[in-house]
C-alpha cells in the first residue's frame, strides 16, 4: 500500500491559539549537563525588515551526543528531563531567543560523527511549507569535516554557525534570512 | 551506530513550492535560493515524542471548554493518521486551532468585525490511538475575509499541526469542508500542481461518526512520510 503525504499548508498568522502550549524557550532544566549557551537573532524578509509572526522549532541531542528518541541505539545515556526539544515565537521585531546546552556530537553517514547542531524548523505565514536549517556552534574544529556543513559552499557556512556575541561569552547570535546575499541555508529534508 | 534509513521525500507535486505568487505573502518570504538536499541523518529521523503527560483530556471537545456552549453548528472532526506505507501513526501529538463559527479567530492580530464567542477558544490537542485514530468535538468555523487580494476570503478550515516519529515528518496543513464554494478561489488551497493531493485536503461528510441528533461527522485522513526500507535512500 503505497500513500502521498498529506499537503502542507501555511500556519497562518493565529498560530499562537493552537501552538503557544508548547512553547518551550529553555531546553535545558537545571539538572542538565552541558555547557549552556543562550541563542538569539531575528527572522528577516527579503527587505530586511523583522517577521514578527514567525516559529522556530528546535530539535537536538544532549550534551553526551544521545537523541531522546527510541531510533538512538548508542550506548548512551539520556537525561531525565532533557528532551532536546523547543518552540519559539518571533516578537513584533522579529527576534527570537532560547536557553540549552551545546550538544554532543552524534553520528552521521558512514558512522562519521557530525557536528554538534540543532536541527530547526521555521514556520510562518507566507510559508506554505516549513524550512529547514541548522545551528552550528562557532570555532568548533568538527565543523570543518562536518557532512552537512560540506555539502554548502564555504561562502554560506556563515548562515549555519552561530556567532559569538560580544555582549556575554555564553550568548550566541544567529539569524533566518529568507532572501537576500546572505541567505540562510535552507535543506531540502 | 549503523545507517538507518531515511524518510521518502514528497511525490512531485503534491507539495507546495515556497514561492506562490498568488498567496502574496509568500513572496517575501520565500527563499530564493535553491535548497540544499540533505540525506536523512539520525537528527531527522528522530524527533521529540509527546506521550500522555502533555495531554489535557478535555482538549479534544472544543465545545467544553468554558461554562457555557460555543454559538455555531457542533461537528465531530476525526480520522486517522498513517504513514505513506499506510500503517497508522499511534500516540502521535495532533494540535488543532480555528475560527469561531462567525469566522473570528481568538487573537489580538484578527481584526476582523465578527463577533469573539466567549465560550468557545479555537484550540484543542489530542494523541492518536493505537490504531492512529483521532477525534475532536468542535464547531463549524466560520469562512472570514484576508486581505491578500480584492474581496479575499479564506474558506473555512481548520489548523492541524502533527509530530509523527521524526523531525523528517513534521507537518503542519488544513483541512477543509466538502462543497466550499470559496475553494477555487483560495491561493492557500490551490498551492499544489497536483489537484488530487489539494482534493485531499477536504474532509469528507461521515454517516458513521454523524451522532444522531447532536453532531454531524467530518473524517480527514492525514498521512504522514513514511521510511524508506532500506538503509540510505541516495
Amino acid at each position: 500500500m503505497s500513500l502521498q503525504a498529506t499537503t502542507s499548508q501555511t500556519v497562518g498568522p493565529f498560530f499562537l491559539i493552537g501552538l503557544e502550549r508548547l512553547f518551550v524557550d529553555n531546553l535545558a532544566g537545571p539538572e542538565a549537563s552541558g555547557e549552556r549557551v543562550e541563542i538569539e537573532g531575528r527572522v528577516l524578509d527579503a527587505d530586511g525588515q523583522g517577521v514578527p509572526d514567525a516559529m522556530l522549532e528546535l530539535w537536538q541531542a544532549n550534551a553526551q551526543g544521545k537523541y531522546a528518541h527510541p531510533e538512538d541505539t548508542q550506548a548512551k545515556n539520556v537525561e531525565p528531563g532533557f528532551r532536546g526539544y523547543g518552540r519559539v515565537p518571533t516578537a513584533r521585531d522579529g527576534t527570537f531567543r532560547f536557553t540549552t546546552i551545546k550538544p554532543g556530537r552524534v553520528p552521521g553517514p558512514e558512522g562519521k560523527l557530525q557536528a554538534p547542531h540543532i536541527v530547526v524548523s521555521v514556520f510562518m505565514r507566507g510559508l506554505l511549507r516549513r524550512l529547514i536549517t541548522r545551528i552550528y556552534f562557532p570555532d568548533d574544529p568538527a565543523n570543518s569535516e562536518d557532512f552537512a556543513l560540506n555539502l554548502v559552499e564555504l561562502g554560506r557556512w556563515g548562515t549555519l554557525v552561530a556567532r559569538k556575541s560580544t555582549k556575554r561569552d555564553d550568548l550566541l547570535e544567529w539569524n533566518v534570512v529568507l532572501q537576500g546575499s546572505d541567505e540562510t541555508v535552507f535543506f531540502d529534508c | 551506530m549503523p545507517d538507518l534509513p531515511g524518510y521518502r521525500r514528497p511525490y512531485p507535486g503534491t507539495q507546495p513550492n515556497y514561492l506562490h505568487p498568488p498567496y502574496v505573502s509568500s513572496i517575501k518570504r520565500a527563499p530564493s535560493r535553491p535548497l540544499v538536499y540533505l540525506p536523512h541523518t539520525l537528527s531527522e529521523v528522530t524527533g521529540p515524542l509527546f506521550d500522555s503527560s502533555v495531554l489535557d483530556r478535555k482538549a479534544c471537545d472544543l465545545t467544553r471548554q468554558h461554562h457555557g456552549e460555543p454559538l455555531g453548528e457542533r461537528i465531530i472532526v476525526s480520522g486517522r493518521v498513517l504513514d505513506e506505507n499506510g500503517r497508522p501513526v499511534p500516540g502521535t501529538l495532533i494540535e488543532l486551532w480555528q475560527a469561531n463559527a462567525a469566522g473570528r479567530y481568538l487573537h489580538k492580530v484578527d481584526q476582523h468585525d465578527a463577533p469573539l464567542d466567549p465560550n468557545f477558544t479555537g484550540c484543542g490537542h489530542t494523541l492518536t490511538d493505537s490504531n492512529g485514530h483521532y477525534r475532536f468535538v468542535t464547531i463549524r468555523p466560520g469562512e472570514y475575509p484576508w486581505k491578500n487580494h480584492y474581496n479575499a476570503w479564506r474558506p473555512a478550515h481548520i489548523h492541524f499541526s502533527l509530530f509523527g516519529p521524526a523531525f523528517a515528518t513534521r507537518l503542519v496543513t488544513q483541512m477543509y469542508f466538502p462543497g466550499d464554494p470559496l475553494l477555487p478561489f483560495d491561493p492557500i488551497f490551490n498551492c499544489t500542481a497536483d489537484e488530487k493531493a489539494r482534493n485531499r485536503l477536504i474532509s469528507v461528510f461521515d454517516w458513521e461518526t454523524t451522532m444522531p441528533e447532536h453532531a454531524l461527522g467530518y473524517w480527514f485522513d492525514i498521512v504522514l512520510s513514511g521510511r524508506h526500507a532500506t538503509p540510505w535512500e541516495k
